[in-house]
């Protein structure tokens, strides 16, 4: 018996940051102590706040410590560890108050969280079935095996009003109950979409990597609901922890029985294979994924039929995203009106973001539907840098569109994001604060779809191309008012026409900031001006004469020495040569260096 | 995994061990003080017989955790409780045996160990300029 767990993140961001070596030296330090016996080190996910990792937290006294580094341990094992001092220097400094240090459930960035896709992430060891079960684990499937028909779960999955986190929210419990008839007399699958592609999302592979099992449990409820027996995770090869963690739990699922045949005693029997992915963006639609598992080249397929009646080698077939499975075993364990009373009218329950750009807090939020963007971004992410100021935020990734400061309060849910003219998408959260220019934003994400674009239809592999081309127009001033209105005309042409959501979603970036940030368009093409100072064919640098000492720190850094001035005489830069890289902004200490 | 009761026993014998990463405020804290002091008079076995005998018991609101140097030094090893909404408990010179007992009385059957509390104390030397120091 332990008396006490010391928890290291072993997700993604903290690994890179060198959460294993610390874990290697908490070993070799609790030894040195005597401790090993009294003290357990527990390798767990994403705890959510990736920005301060890497991340460690001690209970029972649910000490979180942030940037701990290797040569931090000695002191946390021999102060804390040893004689119950808590070493102060390293604590979370949001968790630090008047009043001393406050539990991780008592700081902001945790107390305005519901965590239930997450609720295992960064508590439990992902590589252990045992402590997954410790928490609950495979209960659901037990209750769903042993008490519940195959309807009824389809009908509490309905009841509880759960829409499908990959992006488009389609009710899961109509997914589900069209793939449920004629059971038991055709082949049938279940499949997890794991592909995980939009730039600034990485909320599936922290549930993979901090809660494995969840995923397989909600897999194989689904299996009994629909009657089918072999699910598939189709995973991108790019997240390796979460490839990893998964082979060890469908591993220990299946030696412990909970894969396999006659699960519990009863007649179901159902077993889950891996399939890694290149990590084309295409393959997150759901038909040209299904055509990647059946081993050919990764493509979309008109719809209907829907894979709920043609799907995976022909067979009737569901298909949900890691998020959305991860919510299964808690709503069959509490009850759909337990769900359903979390969120708005017609989105029910959490959402995980993924928070990233210009904030503070980066890193992985899980809230109830209906919050409004101004708690997540000021409150839990902690606000903007530097004092910056908010302008707008990315949803949606490169299916998605902008939200504008305007709307700031608005509560978040599905439908209040696409009457906004952005989506849900999967939740990747990408803050943008003032010094941001959004052609060059909207430019960004189309070079994502132009790259990730598969090709098979025209109005993607052409048009987005075009499109491209037209903003890069804009933001090298050669555009005219009247190659506005064809960048339009072209959005709305590609979006009715394009075969796949990829097309169909791709001039949504165009189209949002077009719709709230019209003038910065407009500032580019008539006055050839980027407002932002970020479209480099549109700027120039200038320095000062006032202000500049001639210290000589641009001239000696500047890369091209486009720089030339005397000692203490003012500098000048050379237009002809500057490549407007921003080091001589960066190096002035007399904010000499402007751009114009 | 052929049978509920199988998955009942892994839960139950995996509850002690993930059911310490919770912070519920409404808690009972048994808090040992584990500096140098307390450490060096045995706090160590009590806070391992304390966390054990929790364990063993079932007590799923109770939280044992360490505490640095209580202030006084020559009634280590020293152990709190804190219940929520009551006046703190403080019992001294505390070992394993002890410790058993307090866990059998006071936490399970919610009867302080009278002649371990502190204010028994009273007739060891120097608690009573111990306190009126600490009234100052």
């Amino acid at each position: 018996m332990y008396r006490a767990h010391v928890l290291v993140c072993g997700g993604t961001g903290c690994t890179s940051s060198g959460s294993a070596k610390i874990i290697d030296r908490l070993h070799e330090e609790l030894k040195k102590n005597d401790l090993t016996n009294e003290v357990a080190v527990v390798k767990t996910g994403c705890h959510g706040l990736c920005a301060e990792g890497p991340v460690m937290v001690i209970y029972p006294e649910a000490v979180f410590y942030s940037r701990v580094s290797e040569e931090d341990v000695p002191e946390i094992v021999s102060e804390h560890l040893l004689k119950g001092r808590i070493v102060k220097r390293l604590v979370y400094r949001e968790a630090v108050s008047e009043n001393g240090i406050e539990s991780l459930n008592d700081t902001v960035f945790y107390k305005k969280q519901t965590r239930i896709a997450l609720r295992n992430c960064g508590v439990i060891n992902p590589e252990s079935i045992d402590e997954y079960i410790g928490t609950g684990g495979y209960e659901a499937l037990g209750k769903v095996l042993t008490t519940m028909t195959p309807d009824d779960v389809i009908q509490t999955i309905t009841d509880s009003g759960l829409r499908g986190r990959g992006g488009a929210g389609f009710p899961t419990g109509l997914k589900w109950k069209f793939a449920s008839g004629n059971r038991g007399n055709v082949q049938k699958y279940v499949c997890c979409n794991a592909d995980e592609g939009d730039p600034g999302a990485f909320m599936d592979r922290s549930v993979l990597e901090g809660d494995p099992h969840v995923v397989l449990e909600a897999m194989a409820i689904a299996g009994y609901a629909i009657g089918a027996d072999q699910g598939y995770i189709y995973v991108r090869a790019e997240y390796p922890i979460a490839v990893e963690r998964l082979r060890i739990a469908i591993g220990q699922a299946r030696e412990y029985g909970l894969l396999g045949k006659n699960i519990f005693g009863t007649d179901f029997s159902f077993d889950i294979d891996l399939r890694l992915g290149a990590g084309a963006f295409v393959c997150g639609e759901e038909t040209a994924l299904m055509t990647s598992i059946e081993g050919n080249r990764g493509e979309p397929r008109p719809r209907p039929p829907f894979p709920a009646v043609k799907g995976l080698f022909q067979s009737p077939t569901i298909l949900n995203n890691v998020e959305t499975w991860a919510n299964i075993p808690r709503i069959i364990l509490n009850g759909p009106e337990w769900f359903a009373s979390m969120g708005t009218a017609k989105s029910k329950g959490t959402k995980v973001f993924a928070l990233g750009g210009k904030i503070n807090n980066t890193g992985l939020v899980e809230i109830p539907m209906g919050t409004t963007l101004r708690t997540v971004i000021e409150e839990i992410g902690g606000g903007i840098p530097n004092g910056k100021k908010f302008k707008a935020a990315q949803t949606g990734g490169p299916s998605g569109g902008c939200i504008p400061a305007e709307h700031f309060d608005i509560p978040i849910d599905y439908d209040n994001l696409l009457s906004i003219g952005s989506m849900m998408g999967s939740g990747g959260l990408i803050v943008m604060d003032e010094d941001t220019c959004m052609v060059d934003i909207a430019k960004f994400f189309l070079q994502f779809t132009v790259d990730e674009s598969c090709g098979k239809c025209t109005p993607c592999r052409v048009g987005t191309k075009r499109l491209l081309e037209m903003l890069e127009k804009i933001t090298d001033g050669r555009a005219t008012m009247d190659d506005l209105d064809k960048l339009e005309e072209l959005c709305y042409y590609i979006k009715e026409n394009a075969q796949c959501g990829l097309g169909q979603t791709a001039p949504n970036p165009v189209l949002s900031t077009l719709r709230y940030f019209r003038d910065e368009y407009v500032e580019h093409v008539v006055n050839k001006r980027c407002p932002a100072g970020v479209c480099k064919k549109l700027v120039t640098y200038k320095i000062d004469p006032e202000k500049c000492r001639g210290c000589t720190l641009c001239s000696r850094n500047c890369p091209v020495n486009a720089i030339n001035g005397e000692a203490k005489q003012p500098h000048v830069i050379d237009l002809a040569k500057c490549i407007k890289c921003g080091t001589c902004i960066e190096k002035c200490r007399f904010d000499a260096v402007y751009i114009d | 995994m052929k049978s509920l009761e199988e998955l009942k026993a892994i839960r139950e014998r995996m509850q002690g061990q993930v059911g310490v990463r919770s912070a519920d405020s409404s808690d009972t804290r048994v808090v040992v003080g584990m500096a140098t002091c307390g450490i060096a008079s045995g706090a160590r076995p009590v806070l391992n017989t304390l966390v054990s005998e929790v364990n063993e018991k079932k007590l799923e609101n109770v939280t044992v955790t360490q505490t640095g140097c209580i202030g006084l030094c020559q009634f280590e090893p020293i152990v709190e409780v804190f219940e929520p909404g009551q006046e703190k408990v403080t019992y001294i010179k505390v070992n394993p045996e002890k410790a058993k007992e307090i866990v059998e009385k006071h936490l399970i059957k919610g009867q302080k160990v009278e002649e371990y509390m502190l204010h028994k104390g009273a007739e060891h030397k120097g608690y009573a300029d111990f306190v009126k120091f600490d009234e100052k």
